[in-house]
C-alpha cells in the first residue's frame, strides 16, 4: 500500500517536471520573440489602435445615438458597402474662431510658462550643482518631493492662496496696501502660476543632470583666458547645457499646452485652453467627432513635430 | 562640476524652495482650522480629520486607487523591463523604430488625447466583443499600465545601457538558459532601477485624474476624481486634511527610500574598495 502510493507519487512528480521542461524549452527557443512580443502587442493594442479609432470618428458625423457618431461603413440591402467620410469636423475647427484662438492661447500660455520655468529653474539647478556634498542631496530631495505628492493638491494649494479671501489678499489688506481684494483666482495670472509651480521640477531635473556632467575645467580655462563670469556663462556653460534646456522645455511645454486641470481649477471659465475645450466638447456636449478632430489636430500640430525633432536630435547625438 | 556657489545662486535656491513649500505649508496649517471657510482662521482643531475619516466615500476611493496603483505598478514594471530589454539588448528587429516610438510617445502625449483615445477603444471593443461591459477598475488599470510602462522603460533602459553585458554573457557561456540569466543576473542587477520604476508607476497611477476620468464608468470613483469633484466648487477644509495626510505619507516613504538607496550606495562603494584590495 505504502509502496504503491510512493510509486504513484513518483510518476506524477516526473510528469510534473517533464511538463514545465517542455514548456521551458519552448520558452528558451523563442526567448527573444516572447520578450519583444508582450510589450509590443500591448502597445499596438492600447496605444496605436486607439488613434486609428479616433481618426475614424473624426471623419464621422454627429448622431444622436450611443455612441454618438455615424458609421463609416454601411451595408445596404443590395450588398453594397458605402463608405462615409466627412471632413466637416476639421473644416469646422479650422474655421471656427473659438478653436483657433483657444489653440493659439494654449500655445502662448505654455510658451510663456516654459520660459519662466527656464528663467528660474536654470539658476536653481546651477545652484544645486554648485552646493556642497551635504547640501546637494538635500536640495535635490526638496525639489523632487513635491513631484511625488499629488499634482491636484498642489494646484488646490494655490486656490487657497489666490482666492479673494485667500492668504495673499488677507496679508495685503492687513498691511494696508489694498482695501479691496484683488481678483487673482480665475484669471490667466493664476493659470501661469499654477503651470510654473507644478511643472518647475520637470525643468530643474534635466538641467541639473546636464550641469552636473559639465566639465568644470572649461570654466577655469575661460577664466584664465580673461573671460568674465557672465561672458563665460553665455559662451561656454549655456551652449553646453542646451540638451538639458531643450529636454526640460519640452517636458514643460507639451503637457502644459494640453493642460486641463489647471485652467479648469485656477482659470475658472475665464481662461480657454485646448485641453479643457476638448474635455468639455467630449463630456458635456458629447460631440465625439469634433473632440476627435481636435485631438488629431493637436497630435499633428504639437506632438508629431516634437517626436520627429527628438528622433533626429537623438540620431545626430548618437552618431558622435 | 563643483566650485563656489555665488550669492545670486543661493538667493535663487532659497526663493525657489520658498515658492515650492510655502503653499504646501499653508495647506497643512489650514487643515487644522476650525472654521468651515478655509481662509478664515477659527482656531486650532482636528475636526476635519474626523469628518474625513468618517466618510465612506473617501475610504472606498482610497481603496480603489490603491488597488489600481498596485496592479498597475506591477504590470508596468514587468512590461517596462521587457520593453527595455528589447530596445537595449536585442539589436535590430522588424518594427523596432515603431516599437521605440510607441514606447516613448506616452511621455509627451497630452493626457486628454490619451484619455480620449483609450475611451473610444474601450467603447469599440465593447461593441465588437462585448467586453468591457462596465468601465472601472479594469479599464483604468489598462490605461495606467499603457502610459506608466513608458516611464519604467526609460528608467530601466538608462541603467541597462550603463551596465554592460559581460556578466550575462559569462552566465550563458556557462550554460545558463536565457530565463535563468534574466532572473539570476539581470533582474538583481537592475533592482534599483526596477524599484524606482515601480514606485514611479505607482505614484503616476495614484496621481492621475484626466485619463481616469475618461475611461472610468459610473460607480468607479478614484481618489483624484473624488478630490477634483469636491474642489471644483471651491475650498474644502476636509480636502486640506486629506492633502496633509498624503504629504506626510509621501515624505515618510521618500525619506525611507532615500535612506535605503544611500545605504546601498555605501555598500557598493565598500564592495568596490574590497575588490580593489583583493586585486
Amino acid at each position: 500500500m505504502n509502496e504503491n502510493t510512493k510509486s504513484v507519487n513518483r510518476t506524477s512528480a516526473e510528469q510534473r517536471s517533464l511538463l514545465p521542461s517542455r514548456v521551458g524549452q519552448k520558452i528558451q527557443k523563442h526567448w527573444r520573440l516572447i520578450v519583444i512580443t508582450i510589450p509590443f502587442v500591448w502597445l499596438l493594442l492600447f496605444f496605436l489602435l486607439p488613434f486609428f479609432i479616433v481618426a475614424k470618428i473624426s471623419v464621422a458625423e454627429l448622431k444622436i445615438a450611443s455612441p454618438p457618431f455615424s458609421n463609416m461603413f454601411e451595408w445596404t440591402d443590395s450588398g453594397i458597402v458605402t463608405v462615409r467620410i466627412v471632413f466637416d469636423n476639421f473644416i469646422y475647427i479650422m474655421t471656427d474662431n473659438l478653436y483657433f484662438d483657444t489653440y493659439l492661447n494654449s500655445v502662448k500660455i505654455a510658451a510663456v510658462s516654459t520660459f519662466v520655468c527656464l528663467l528660474f529653474g536654470y539658476p536653481i539647478a546651477y545652484g544645486i550643482v554648485r552646493s556642497g556634498p551635504l547640501a546637494k542631496p538635500i536640495f535635490l530631495f526638496l525639489v523632487i518631493l513635491p513631484f511625488w505628492t499629488s499634482f491636484l493638491l498642489r494646484v488646490y494649494a494655490w486656490m487657497g492662496l489666490l482666492s479673494d479671501q485667500g492668504t495673499i489678499n488677507s496679508i495685503l489688506i492687513a498691511l494696508g496696501i489694498i482695501d479691496e481684494p484683488i481678483q487673482m483666482l480665475y484669471t490667466e495670472f493664476a493659470v501661469y502660476i499654477g503651470i510654473v509651480y507644478t511643472y518647475m521640477p520637470f525643468m530643474i531635473l534635466p538641467l541639473y543632470a546636464n550641469l552636473e556632467k559639465l566639465d568644470g575645467s572649461l570654466n577655469e580655462a575661460a577664466a584664465d583666458l580673461g573671460s568674465r563670469p557672465t561672458n563665460t556663462f553665455f559662451k561656454v556653460t549655456l551652449p553646453l547645457t542646451m540638451p538639458g534646456v531643450i529636454a526640460g522645455s519640452l517636458l514643460v511645454f507639451i503637457p502644459a499646452t494640453g493642460e486641463y486641470v489647471i485652467p479648469d481649477l485656477l482659470g475658472g471659465g475665464n481662461v480657454q485652453m485646448i485641453g479643457r475645450v476638448l474635455y468639455n466638447e467630449f463630456s458635456r456636449n458629447t460631440d465625439w467627432p469634433v473632440a476627435s478632430a481636435v485631438a488629431l489636430t493637436m497630435l499633428f500640430l504639437l506632438v508629431l513635430p516634437i517626436i520627429v525633432f527628438q528622433y533626429y536630435q537623438g540620431k545626430s547625438t548618437g552618431g558622435k | 562640476m563643483h566650485g563656489r556657489r555665488s550669492r545670486f545662486l543661493t538667493v535663487m535656491i532659497t526663493l525657489g524652495l520658498a515658492f515650492f513649500y510655502i503653499p504646501m505649508i499653508l495647506l497643512v496649517i489650514y487643515s487644522f482650522n476650525y472654521s468651515k471657510l478655509v481662509p478664515v482662521w477659527g482656531g486650532w482643531s482636528t475636526r476635519w480629520y474626523e469628518v474625513l475619516f468618517a466618510s465612506e466615500e473617501v475610504w472606498s476611493a482610497v481603496s480603489l486607487s490603491l488597488k489600481i496603483a498596485l496592479v498597475n505598478a506591477t504590470f508596468a514594471t514587468i512590461f517596462g523591463l521587457l520593453a527595455a530589454l528589447s530596445m537595449v539588448r536585442f539589436g535590430q528587429f522588424r518594427g523596432r523604430t515603431l516599437f521605440g516610438g510607441m514606447l516613448m510617445a506616452p511621455l509627451v502625449m497630452p493626457e486628454v488625447i490619451t484619455g480620449l483615445s483609450l475611451l473610444v477603444l474601450f467603447i469599440t471593443l465593447r461593441q465588437v466583443f462585448g467586453w468591457p461591459e462596465n468601465r472601472g477598475f479594469a479599464t483604468i488599470t489598462i490605461a495606467h499600465i499603457t502610459f506608466s510602462m513608458a516611464y519604467v522603460a526609460v528608467t530601466v533602459q538608462a541603467r541597462l545601457t550603463g551596465m554592460g553585458q559581460s556578466l550575462e554573457e559569462a552566465a550563458s557561456d556557462l550554460g545558463a538558459k536565457p530565463f535563468k540569466v534574466l532572473t539570476a543576473i539581470t533582474i538583481p542587477r537592475l533592482m534599483p532601477a526596477l524599484v524606482s520604476g515601480w514606485l514611479l508607476a505607482f505614484t503616476l497611477s495614484l496621481d492621475d485624474l484626466v485619463i481616469a476620468s475618461f475611461v472610468t464608468g459610473p460607480g468607479a470613483t478614484t481618489l483624484p476624481i473624488l478630490i477634483f469633484s469636491r474642489i471644483r466648487l471651491g475650498l474644502r477644509p476636509d480636502i486640506n486634511a486629506l492633502a496633509t495626510i498624503i504629504i506626510l505619507v509621501v515624505a515618510v516613504c521618500i525619506a525611507i527610500a532615500a535612506l535605503i538607496m544611500f545605504r546601498q550606495q555605501k555598500r557598493d562603494l565598500l564592495d568596490q574598495q574590497l575588490a580593489k584590495q583583493v586585486k
